[in-house]
């Protein structure tokens, strides 16, 4: 029996049409626009002004506290603004805009191939690389890595779990790593697993990749890496690749309400960052790229590219054959939690694990009808909630009822509206309703 | 036969009996004292429970007017002057004189004012869309014409027009209670002095953009140029963040503002006669101006 | 620039759908409804027939006329699988004015005088039935003679042995006084070889119908297995503690609407709890209640008035049977 976890999920369709295109890097661009705010929490402070010559990987904008991360040019050249742009909800955010210039890289960073496996660095000192590198959950939560490994006081962390699941449909960029970056991504498990102080880590792959749990089976075979190791395959299940489903799944611990996942002794990283935390310690070498899977039944080439954070997504799509005609929607991000893009001329951010161009008959929403009280979404619900019941007090604005019924719970995963036969938009009411929660939790907290 | 029919009504007496007992002196014993003049002055609100008061309902306020001392900063919006005058003096206390307010929608990006650039499918509700992205015009502050302000309103004051995909108020039955102000989740809706005759003189936009890029998005958009500023003799308007704003408590509804505004965003409504200026080109929104003697429609109106 | 869509996520959508709901639900009475017509002939497709089109029409009428909806409520089938099921607890000889009668008490009071789908406390079929059953109890329990049932003539199993329980006679004796072997009764009964309303006599068929069901993921399983279950469980401790007075606890389960209504009333969705706890209490209810009616109460056949009653219990069953929440199971730590 292979493991999973507990409550609800749903099955999707995998459509992982790229899976087999090797990881391509893709040209730096003219300009880029470097967002500061790429991570949750607090957006970097510029760190350049308008006319600064940067290299790559120079710091252009510093972490605002605890909860925030660098941001690096991932170009060479001279700065040409510091002030707001377009973000793909066509909304302005602060950024930084590069003119690019040769390609330059600091002179710090270790740019070989070679694989450096041997890591004597104290604990301290790897959360430090890694804060300064400023890497975020590159799975598309764009948490701080150096928070989530600072474990707080009182706290011990049992087990690390590598998140290779990549649970949402047709993105395939992990999967490309684990089979391309594997003996560096083990030798990042063994760096996470010295900072954390713990022996065993778990790495967390669905059966729909039986390639990948293979291949990094037979590495860990060869006896070189550290023996606590394991690959776990799960059984195909969305959404498997949420923190506290994916705790459940390889522990069978769940995280009680409210608390985080080192209540239960578990810090999960995904293979992403995983790979990032290795080049970061290792090779000095911060984010300034990261892979993306751009992908679309009718897109010509879906293909996995290494781009450098900044670049525009419109000339992603352009060198994966151009937009096709069908195209109705372009979403950041997987089709179950990403976000549909109204500005395709956006940045490729840290949080950027994919570019999905969905057909126009798929785009739009079937007919809402009434509910039927049928209970898919709560039989469908990872959380074990009431999602017709959050959702239909979000709509009627009862927010005060909203926190007995768990709604900051909520992990947005879809699952409800996914499964819903009347096609209600539960999760955008939910959605709604949560954050008027946190907002009473939060106004609460603060007396 | 009989028997079963004198057994059934004794019991059926007997239960009444016991039930009545219990219930006197659970009654009794759980007695709450109320002031009488409670309910008296909830009658005398207008019972529509809006919330406008602050309260979540009619009784709510009723218990603070009674209750306080001090109520004059409490005021009903529906019920207005009137009612506030009629419960202070059977409470014997002061309250505040309010001038009467209306909600005033601040955009004028009517369909054909402002071009779509995308199609929004989610739920149709403004927070929904609001907190997904910036909305389906070039504007990312104005209207995004899914109503939830008219279905918050507890009096049909204000209702969708489909021709411009904006809400219209409606002054006769607008009591000012503030919940479609609260929620917009653009915060397009202000209330302002409904003023002598229903005339009033506002900036219809709240795009806070650089003027290059609001003119790009919406032609009635404010472009913060700043010529109202300097034309107001009363020092009436202030610029700030591109976007221009009126004190309603400092204008004297001169309308020179209206008259010199490049791109129409100054509105003012229920005027009876023209725009006073010379300029030609004013010609449009001089007989808009005019039509607009009666009712406002804040929406549509300097695009008609 | 093109006219993108920009929506919330999730951008996918699974492949259930209210009507294909629905039209699994008329599939897999299919199976039933072939046999009654087998059974009964012409007035099964008569009686069938008038009540899916007076409830189409009903439903048709007041959401047009009354309640002013726009866009078509005909199209979600709900009104098919209702029709359906009332035909299918009525007896196949009933005059079709009764008929047209129990389509307007179920659209009409039972659905959409709440406000239609979706909305409707009590399951709109039986209360269609309930109405016609207590207004007209005479032709509604006037069942014709099934073919190859010469045993027990004129009355259902249940009556029958209902009337045998109010007589204090012996049900051993009562079965032996007829010449009926229990064993060759329940496998007629199993098969549909009994007396009864037009839909519920086909057991077996109606199984198949549930098995259909389940397979496409309409219903699950808790439901039907938990009613029939109760019902098992008490009719086993009456006999086990009597067998000479009480019958067999197999006969409960076959009998009258027992199948028809935990597979396809009991399950109905909007009328039945949303969490699988509250399923459970709710089918354990309805499993006791039918059985408490059956064997001490004023009528042969309980499930009907069973499934009403917790129908009632259901919003209370709601907002105190909540689901299993995450974070709630954690093994202890090492």
């Amino acid at each position: 029996m292979l493991k999973t976890f507990r409550l609800g999920g749903v099955h999707p369709h995998d459509h992982k049409i790229s899976r087999n295109e090797s990881i391509r890097v893709f040209d730096v661009p003219a300009t880029v626009t470097i967002p500061l705010g790429q991570h949750i929490g607090a957006p970097a402070t510029a760190a350049v002004q308008k006319g600064d010559k940067v290299r790559v990987g120079d710091v252009i904008g510093t972490a605002t506290g605890f909860v925030s991360a660098n941001i690096h040019s991932s170009v060479s050249g001279t700065v040409t603004a510091v002030e707001a742009a377009l973000d793909g909800a066509n909304l302005r955010k602060p950024a930084i805009t590069i003119t690019v210039e040769g390609d330059e890289w600091n002179p710090e960073i270790d740019r070989t191939d070679t694989l450096i496996k041997e890591c004597a660095l104290e604990p301290k000192e790897i959360i430090d690389r890694i804060a300064a590198a400023g890497i975020v959950g590159l799975g598309g939560a764009t948490f701080p890595t150096q928070v989530k490994l600072s474990v707080p006081q009182g706290k011990v962390a049992e087990i690390l779990i590598i998140n290779g699941v990549e649970c949402e449909p047709y993105l395939t960029a992990d999967y490309r790593l684990m089979m391309e970056r594997g003996e560096e991504l083990l030798v990042g498990c063994e760096i996470l697993m010295r900072a954390l102080g713990v022996e065993e880590c778990a790495i967390g792959i669905e059966n729909n990749k039986p390639e990948a749990i293979k291949h990094l089976n037979d590495i860990l075979a060869g006896g070189m890496y550290h023996k606590g190791i394991r690959v776990v395959p799960l059984k195909m299940r969305y959404p498997q690749g949420g923190e506290k489903q994916l705790i459940a799944a390889i522990t069978k611990r769940e995280v009680p309400s409210g608390a985080l996942p080192i209540d239960v002794g578990a810090v999960v990283q995904n293979v992403g960052t995983t790979y990032a935390v290795y080049q970061a310690v290792q090779k000095r070498r911060p984010i300034v790229d990261r892979v993306v899977t751009v992908t679309g039944k009718s897109l010509a080439r879906p293909s996995n590219l290494l781009v450098r954070i900044g670049t525009p997504i419109a000339s992603l799509i352009e060198a994966c054959g151009g937009m096709p005609e069908d195209t109705g929607k372009v979403i950041n991000g997987g089709p179950m939690m990403g976000r549909a893009m109204a500005n395709i001329d956006a940045p490729v951010t840290k949080g950027t694990s994919g570019v999905l161009l969905m057909p126009a008959d798929e785009s739009l929403r079937g007919r809402e009808m009434p509910c039927i009280q049928c209970a898919k979404c709560v039989e469908a619900c990872p959380m074990g909630l009431e999602p017709y019941l959050i959702s239909k007090l979000s709509r009627l604005r009862l927010y005060d009822r909203l926190e007995r019924e768990r709604t900051a719970d909520c992990i947005e995963c879809g699952c409800c509206a996914f499964t819903c036969p009347s096609n209600l938009p539960l999760l955008d009411y939910i959605r709604l309703g949560k954050a008027e929660t946190m907002k009473i939790i939060r106004a609460r907290q603060a007396k | 036969m009989n028997e079963t029919l004198i057994y059934t009504i004794a019991i059926l007496v007997g239960l009444g009996l016991v039930a009545a007992v219990v219930l006197y002196f659970v009654a009794q014993k759980f007695k709450v004292y109320e002031d009488p003049r409670i309910d008296e002055t909830e009658a005398m609100l207008p019972g529509a429970n809006c919330g406008g008061c602050g309260f979540p309902g009619c009784r709510g306020m009723a218990e603070a007017l009674v209750k306080n001392d001090d109520i004059s900063a409490l005021y009903c919006p529906v019920g207005g002057a009137s009612t506030m005058q009629a419960i202070a003096e059977f409470l014997g206390k002061a309250v505040a004189e309010k001038e009467p307010m209306v909600a005033v929608v601040r955009c004028g990006g009517t369909r054909c004012n402002r071009a779509r650039i995308n199609t929004f499918d989610g739920a149709g509700s403004c927070a929904v869309e609001a907190s997904l992205y910036g909305g389906e015009t070039g504007c990312t502050f104005g209207c995004l014409g899914n109503g939830d302000c008219t279905r918050v309103c507890n009096f049909d004051a204000i209702r969708m027009n489909p021709e411009t995909g904006l809400p219209e108020v409606d002054e006769e039955r607008c009591t000012a209670c503030g919940a479609c102000v609260k929620a917009c989740p653009k915060q397009i809706i202000e209330l302002r002095k409904k003023g002598l005759k229903g005339r009033r003189v506002y900036v219809n936009c709240v795009n806070k953009d650089k003027g290059a890029i609001t003119r790009k998005a919406c032609t009635a958009g404010c472009i913060g140029c700043g010529k109202c500023v300097k034309t107001c003799p009363f020092e009436a308007i202030t610029l700030e963040n591109n976007l221009a704003y009126i004190d309603p408590a400092k204008c004297r509804l001169c309308r020179k503002c209206v008259a010199v505004c490049p791109t129409g965003a100054i509105v003012a409504v229920n005027f009876p006669t023209p725009v006073p200026t010379p300029a030609a080109q004013q010609e449009s929104t001089v007989a808009a101006a005019t039509q607009e003697t009666k009712i406002a429609t804040e929406g549509g109106e300097q695009h008609a | 620039m093109s006219n993108r869509i920009v929506a919330p996520s999730p951008h996918l959508h699974g492949d259930f759908s209210t009507p294909r709901i629905m039209r699994d639900v008329v599939i897999a009475l299919v199976p039933a409804f072939a046999f009654s017509v087998f059974v009964y002939g012409w007035s099964a497709v008569f009686v069938t027939g008038i009540a899916i089109l007076s409830c189409m029409l009903f439903e048709w009428l007041i959401s047009r006329f009354l309640l002013r909806q726009a866009g078509c409520t005909l199209c979600d089938w709900s009104a098919v699988v209702t029709g359906t099921l009332l035909a299918f607890n009525l007896p196949a000889t009933i005059s079709p004015w009764l008929v047209v009668l129990g389509a307007l008490v179920a659209i009409g009071i039972g659905k959409m005088s709440f406000g239609g789908l979706g909305r409707n406390p009590f399951n709109p079929a039986l209360v269609g039935r309930v109405f016609l059953l207590i207004s007209f109890p005479v032709q509604m329990t006037a069942f014709p003679d099934t073919p190859g049932v010469d045993a027990i003539t004129g009355a259902t199993p249940l009556a029958f042995v209902k009337g045998a329980l109010k007589a204090g006679q012996p049900v051993a004796d009562l079965l032996s006084a007829n010449n009926v072997d229990l064993n060759e009764m329940l496998g007629g009964m199993l098969l549909g070889f009994k007396d009864g309303s037009l839909g519920e006599i086909g057991a077996a068929a109606l199984l198949l119908g549930g098995i259909y069901l389940l397979i496409r993921r309409v219903i699950s399983w808790r439901i039907p297995v938990f009613v029939l279950g109760t019902m098992l469980v008490f009719a086993s401790i009456l006999w086990l503690v009597d067998p000479t007075k009480y019958i067999n606890p197999l006969f409960h389960v076959f009998a009258g609407g027992a199948m028809l209504g935990a597979i396809f009333m009991a399950t109905d969705y909007v009328t039945s709890p949303m969490s699988k706890s509250g399923q459970a209490v709710f089918a354990i209810g309805i499993g006791l209640i039918t059985m408490l009616i059956r064997v001490w109460g004023a009528y042969p056949e309980g499930i009907s008035f069973a499934i009403l009653i917790m129908n009632a219990t259901v919003p209370l069953i709601n907002m105190y049977m909540k689901p299993s929440r995450f974070g709630g199971r954690n093994p202890k730590k090492k």
